[in-house]
């Protein structure tokens, strides 16, 4: 039996033994353990940030955070997996809202309890400066603060460890929106596309694209051509 | 020369027009507020709880990041960043356990906190560097006949090991004035409270309060108040519609950041930007006194 002759790591899956492949990310080592991940598993590809997870090092003190569909199982490794990060959510109407501090100050007003402790920075698996794109948001710079957070995956390890219970990454995200809105350069370009496409324009060749197969779509894809102006 | 600046949040929001007019001012003088990179919230209030360290990591770390960007020192604008710099630096720098714990917790910082650097007031740089005496040669547009009335609140002068200035006498800013053409009144309640944050949880204790030191500006013939706090700025200037409902009779007074005023001396045109930032309307005084 090939499997057998892998060597294996021992790892403790919410306080149990197990032992599993060398070389494991979390999620498959969890998964070959017998768990059945129904929530807190998505894309396996570092992407969809539904995999936020925590776990600990053999002889070190710190508590980790990172993906686990990203992160690769060590010898004596202690770990568990988050199904979901229960985090406030406010609704609102983008029309409705101003680019600016007062936004937040409405419906985020935890975003100012932030005392600068850098615990989000330490616990983003995407390195994103949180604690910086936060700072900004209470200064009002939302165009900063979208730049800094553009690489979010929305996973929620931010939120988790902050001790200041700010929902970095909900803030983050309407400052993005609110940026795209607002505060972004506007593309003329992009009116005209939706208003061809509205008309009707490309309605013949995507009819045409909805019929063909598999084998074709894809031959379609990769001879595609691409016009840059 | 350039001066290392440390702005702080409200000058980049509700107060931008403190900001604006100072950076504008210290050009006509010669000098450029240059803004530090990354820099965080002050941490707003110096915390008085001496067991939650948390507290005092925004402070240390602007410091600690001023100090990698080649700072030695750090110019603010706003008198509560000035204060709480200042009383946190004291604060993790006089105990030397204090001081490790916050090292070790900014670990993922660049460098280490060396607590050597320096954490100065405008005013301080004004009066001791550039000199009052300098200033008052370039004022072109003197601010003669406008009675100004010094507001330095709390935090200017208190506790005093930070106080800019005699912590019971201070007259930093009345000797400012003064240069600037403006005559310079004292009046008994320009060292009080304004009612600070007060105002979101009981706002009519800070209405009380404004109420009183607007009042006895004004029985010794303000025309306006100066200060360089926004905390103090919001208070005195927008707090006066609610003053206006409690107590009749009430007269609106103008609230200026002294940077507004020693542009607009040195020359430098009254912004409309700055007014839209004011909710007393100081246009028809600065008319009244051609100075606009």
């Amino acid at each position: 039996m090939a499997e057998e002759k892998r060597k294996m790591v021992k790892v403790y899956i919410s306080g149990e033994l197990f032992e599993v492949p060398e070389g494991s990310t979390i999620v498959t080592a969890m998964e070959y353990a017998g768990f059945q991940l129904k929530r807190g598993v998505g894309c396996r590809e570092g992407y969809c940030g539904a995999c936020a997870t925590v776990y600990r090092e053999k002889g070190d003190y710190k508590l980790k955070g990172g993906l686990a569909c990203q992160t690769v199982v060590t010898d004596g490794m202690a770990l568990t997996q988050i199904p979901f990060v229960p985090a406030e959510k406010p609704t609102y109407d983008l029309d409705k809202l101003s680019p600016d501090v007062s936004t937040f100050m409405e419906l985020f007003p935890s975003v100012f309890r932030c005392v600068a402790c850098n615990t989000c920075t330490k616990a983003c698996p995407q390195d994103i400066q949180v604690m910086d794109y936060v700072q900004a948001l209470i200064r009002g710079d939302i165009a900063k603060a979208a730049d800094l957070s553009f690489d979010c995956i929305r996973c929620g390890l931010c939120a988790l460890r902050c001790p200041a219970e700010i929902v970095q990454y909900n803030n983050a995200t309407l400052a993005r929106r609110l940026y795209g809105k607002y505060l972004s350069r506007k593309s003329p370009e992009l009116e005209k596309r939706l208003k061809e496409i509205s008309e009707g324009k490309f309605d013949q060749e995507m009819d045409k694209l909805k019929k063909m197969g598999r084998k074709e779509l894809s031959e379609t894809y990769y001879k595609r051509e691409i016009k840059i102006s | 020369m350039n001066l290392p600046y440390y702005p702080g949040c409200t000058l980049k929001a509700n107060a931008s027009h403190f900001e604006d007019s100072a950076i504008k001012a210290m050009e006509i003088l010669g000098h450029q507020l240059v803004e530090m990179k990354d820099w965080v919230c002050c941490g707003t209030v110096f915390s008085q709880t001496d067991d939650d360290l948390m507290l005092h990591l925004a402070s240390i770390r602007n410091l600690l990041r001023a100090k990698e960007q080649g700072f030695d020192e750090l110019v603010t604008l706003c008198s509560m960043c000035y204060n709480t710099l200042n009383r946190s630096k004291a604060f993790i720098d006089s105990d030397p356990d204090n001081l490790k714990k916050v090292t070790d917790f900014m670990y993922r910082e660049n460098i280490e906190y060396d607590q050597d650097i320096q954490v100065y007031h405008l005013f301080n740089i004004l009066k001791d560097r550039i000199k009052y005496e300098t200033i008052e040669k370039l004022v072109h547009n003197p601010l003669k006949s406008l009675r100004l009335g010094a507001y330095y609140g709390c935090l200017l002068v208190r506790p005093k090991e930070f106080a800019i200035d005699d912590f019971e006498e201070p007259t930093i800013i009345e000797d400012f004035l003064r240069i600037l053409g403006a005559e310079a009144i004292d009046y008994p309640y320009k060292l009080e409270c304004c009612g600070a944050y007060q105002t979101l949880t009981q706002k009519d204790v800070s209405v009380k309060r404004c109420y009183e030191i607007l009042n006895s500006a004004k029985k010794a013939n303000c025309d306006a108040i100066v200060t360089s706090c926004p905390l103090c700025a919001y208070n005195l200037d927008f707090l006066q519609k609610e003053i206006e409902k409690e107590y009749v009779g009430f007269v609106n007074i103008p609230v200026f950041y002294f940077t507004e005023l020693l542009a607009l001396a040195l020359g430098h045109t009254w912004e409309a930007s700055w007014s839209e930032l004011h909710a007393v309307d100081p246009l028809p005084l600065l008319k009244d006194k051609q100075l606009i």
